[in-house]
């Protein structure tokens, strides 16, 4: 079953490398990663999406717990959560596609960030799901580059 | 006033209340060596920084204090790496120095520059590199505690020269708080309650015994609920020590090369209490069929080992030595134990018949055979020597024939297996405890991967003794070739080669003793303990010599080979 993971950590050299050998050390593994520092400048968060049984994914939190520099870790599977993730996706544009191309901009509440003579670059986010029906969406339209962030997740309320 | 960074840490490590420092020096460490003969450390030069690290390991281990090392930064420093796995495997605490260039070369492949902290990561309990000097003093402080705390384990810090010669005014911190490190100690007290009422109930309960009862120093808590409830208790290979070999409710070693009553008990059990060990793999053998009519309880400071290989029913986060004591409290006002005692007679009398069905043993012909020579150096020790071990046969057989009455007198490397500890550890363990026996059972293979220390334990006097079985074998891959390799020998015959181990010891300055027939035997230990210099015993035993009983690898552990 796919989890995604809040992990607290110090905001230090290293910890990325410490916190992703564990998952490559241990054989578990990392479907999506994302991290910045939180209000606390001390601090920064990861979210990570992975995947496995209840026996792996209570090691997972348990050795996460485990390292020095991790604070706090939650898997947010079996709470209200919000997760979103941005993309960048730079599509080819003929004068015949750009309007339908345009149209599912807005429909998915994209914005066009950059224009060329050949392409637009489209910025969109939502879960997991909306991203998926954007990138087949325009598909046929001829994807050049995608660039993603990964998922980002907050507990509700 | 300010000082340097060396004269920082060596005042830190004084207020730590470090006595010894295992050392090779280095150019990346010169500040600091520069520094330490104004302090009245003692400090032990060894030939190998694997030497360095395997020596302040076994210091940990005898003294229960953490062990300290020193080295250069690149070679010096990865030459560390075995010993840190071996330490973090078997949860030793200890603070290894490593030198580094100085900060502005760091990553530009400078001379002797390797990243030690990225090297060293997956095999230490944490790491540092210190990039200000005024850092210093609190890196020290939390590397001494993370070490010794919790569940223990190695700490490296890394030092750029460039630190250690730079000056800082120095502010020792009072206190230490790691935000994300606070480790457990007070088991859960509904999880204890619940475990107990599982103990008065079962009928046929063992109690499984690891390396955490002597991490913890609660050996005298485990012997104390032991004779309360009359529980049978049966140990790991780190757990020897932690309850008296010789007791009668000892069942000895578990797991590949258990004694058979041991692993029967397990299988039969109804209960299984495990405290301070983690259901490794050669305890286990075949994981579902482990203990399969048990309720199982954990005890373990370490949350990770719990329910990691075997699902446990009532897990127990906490310090063995404090849940133990929590557990004695409340038996004593709910006096259980009589009950108990009563109650578990039929098991007693199904573990008698178990043990005489098969017991340890071996014939003793005209060649020596190993296991009589151990019998021979528990004998002349009356089992109070701290005996170290190499990796293979040596190791099983000193397990099962050298019966462990005490905490810390048992030194080997459990997890990781490393061949060549044994003789380092019992350096450590020598400048530990100079005044009393210290003995490395090696076999002719792993004594030869640190040999180079002869010169150390020669160059300060620390009368170590090693008892080579030398069967011209590496004999527990040789055994594994005899049973599942069709008895193929490639590449574990290294008899040809063999050095003259008395001209070898001769030739460092130590004394070469040699015995060939079993009269021989008893007379060669009697003359290395009473010489107050190392000794190299030489004891030719017989070649093809297996460790029994054995479970094969992925085997349930009662399908027991027994010859």
């Amino acid at each position: 079953m796919r989890h995604t993971i809040n992990v607290l950590v110090e905001n230090e050299p290293g910890v990325l490398a410490r916190v992703a050998g564990l998952f490559s050390g241990r054989g578990f593994n990392i479907e999506s990663l994302s991290v910045a520092e939180t209000l606390d400048p001390m601090a920064s968060v990861m979210t990570i999406v992975t995947r496995g049984d209840d026996q792996i994914l209570e090691q997972i939190t348990k050795q996460l717990n485990k390292l020095v520099c991790v604070i706090k870790v939650t898997d947010l599977v079996g709470k209200e959560y919000v997760a979103r993730e941005l993309i960048l996706v730079r599509v080819t544009v003929k004068p015949e596609t750009r309007a339908e191309i345009l149209s599912i901009t807005d429909i998915f509440r994209g914005k066009v960030v950059d224009v060329s003579p050949k392409s637009y670059t489209i910025e969109v986010t939502g879960d997991e799901e909306k991203i998926k029906a954007f990138i087949e969406l325009l598909k046929p339209m001829g994807i050049k580059d995608v660039a993603r962030t990964g998922s980002v997740a907050l507990v509700r309320g | 006033m300010k000082k340097t960074g060396a004269s920082i840490l060596l005042e830190c490590l004084k207020r730590e209340g470090v006595e010894v420092i295992f050392s090779y020096p280095g150019g990346a460490v010169l500040p600091i060596t520069h520094e330490l003969p104004n302090w009245d450390f003692k400090t032990i030069l060894v030939r190998h920084e694997q030497g360095a690290v395997h020596a302040a390991d076994g210091y940990a281990r005898a003294s229960g204090k953490v062990g300290v090392c020193l080295v250069t930064s690149g070679p010096g420093a990865t030459n560390t790496v075995t010993g840190l796995a071996t330490a973090f495997m078997d949860s030793i605490p200890l603070v290894v120095l490593t030198g580094q260039v100085p900060t502005p070369l760091i990553g530009n492949d400078a001379f002797q520059e390797a990243d030690i902290v990225g090297i060293t990561r997956p095999c230490t309990k944490y790491n540092y590199l210190v990039t200000d000097v005024r850092d210093l003093a609190r890196i020290i402080r939390e590397a001494f505690y993370i070490a010794r705390t919790g569940r223990p384990g190695p700490v490296l810090v890394d030092l750029p020269k460039d630190i250690t010669a730079g000056t800082t005014e120095f502010k020792y911190p009072k206190e230490v708080h790691i935000t994300g490190y606070q480790p457990t100690l007070d088991g859960h007290m509904q999880q204890i309650k619940r475990a107990i009422q599982l103990i008065l109930k079962a009928h046929r309960p063992v109690i499984y015994a690891g390396g955490g009862v002597i991490a913890a120093n609660a050996a005298e808590e485990l012997t104390e609920l032991v004779e309360m409830l009359h529980i049978p208790v049966t140990m790991t290979l780190m757990g020897l020590g932690g309850f008296p070999g010789t007791h009668p409710l000892s069942l000895g070693m578990l797991g590949m090369h258990g004694t058979y009553r041991a692993n029967m008990a397990v299988t039969d059990s109804d209960l299984l209490i495990a405290v301070g060990a983690r259901f490794d793999d050669r305890v286990t053998g075949k994981v579902d069929a482990f203990a399969p009519k048990a309720k199982k309880i954990h005890i373990d400071i370490d949350p990770t080992s719990i329910s990691k290989n075997v699902r446990v029913d009532i897990p127990i986060v906490g310090d063995c030595k404090r849940v133990l004591a929590k557990m004695l409290t409340l038996l004593k006002e709910e006096k259980g134990g009589d009950e108990q005692r009563w109650s578990l007679e039929a098991w007693h009398q199904q573990i008698e018949k178990w043990k005489s069905f098969h017991r340890l043993s071996y014939n003793q012909n005209q060649i020596i055979k190993p296991q009589h020579v151990i019998e021979r150096v528990y004998e002349l020790t009356k089992g109070e020597a701290i005996i170290t071990t190499e990796v293979g046969q040596n190791q099983m057989w000193t397990a099962q024939y050298y019966l462990f009455d005490h905490p810390h007198t048992l030194l080997t490397s459990g997890g990781l297996g490393t061949m060549g500890y044994g003789f380092p550890a019992a350096i450590g363990a020598q400048v530990a405890f100079p005044e009393r026996t210290v003995i490395d059972i090696a076999g002719d293979g792993s004594i030869q991967m640190n040999i180079q220390e002869l010169a150390t334990a020669v160059h300060y006097k620390l009368p170590v003794k090693v008892a080579i079985l030398n069967n011209g074998y590496l004999g527990m891959v040789r055994q594994w070739q005899e049973l599942f390799h069709e008895r193929r020998y490639s590449l574990t015959p290294i008899g040809d080669a063999c050095p003259d181990f008395v001209k070898l010891a001769e030739a460092y300055g130590a004394l070469g003793l040699r015995a060939t027939r079993p009269d021989e035997v008893v007379p060669v230990l009697r003359e290395a303990l009473r010489t107050p210099l190392p000794v190299l015993m030489d004891f030719v035993v017989e070649p093809e010599e297996g460790v029994y009983p054995m479970v094969p690898a992925g085997e349930a552990i009662d399908r027991m080979l027994l010859v």
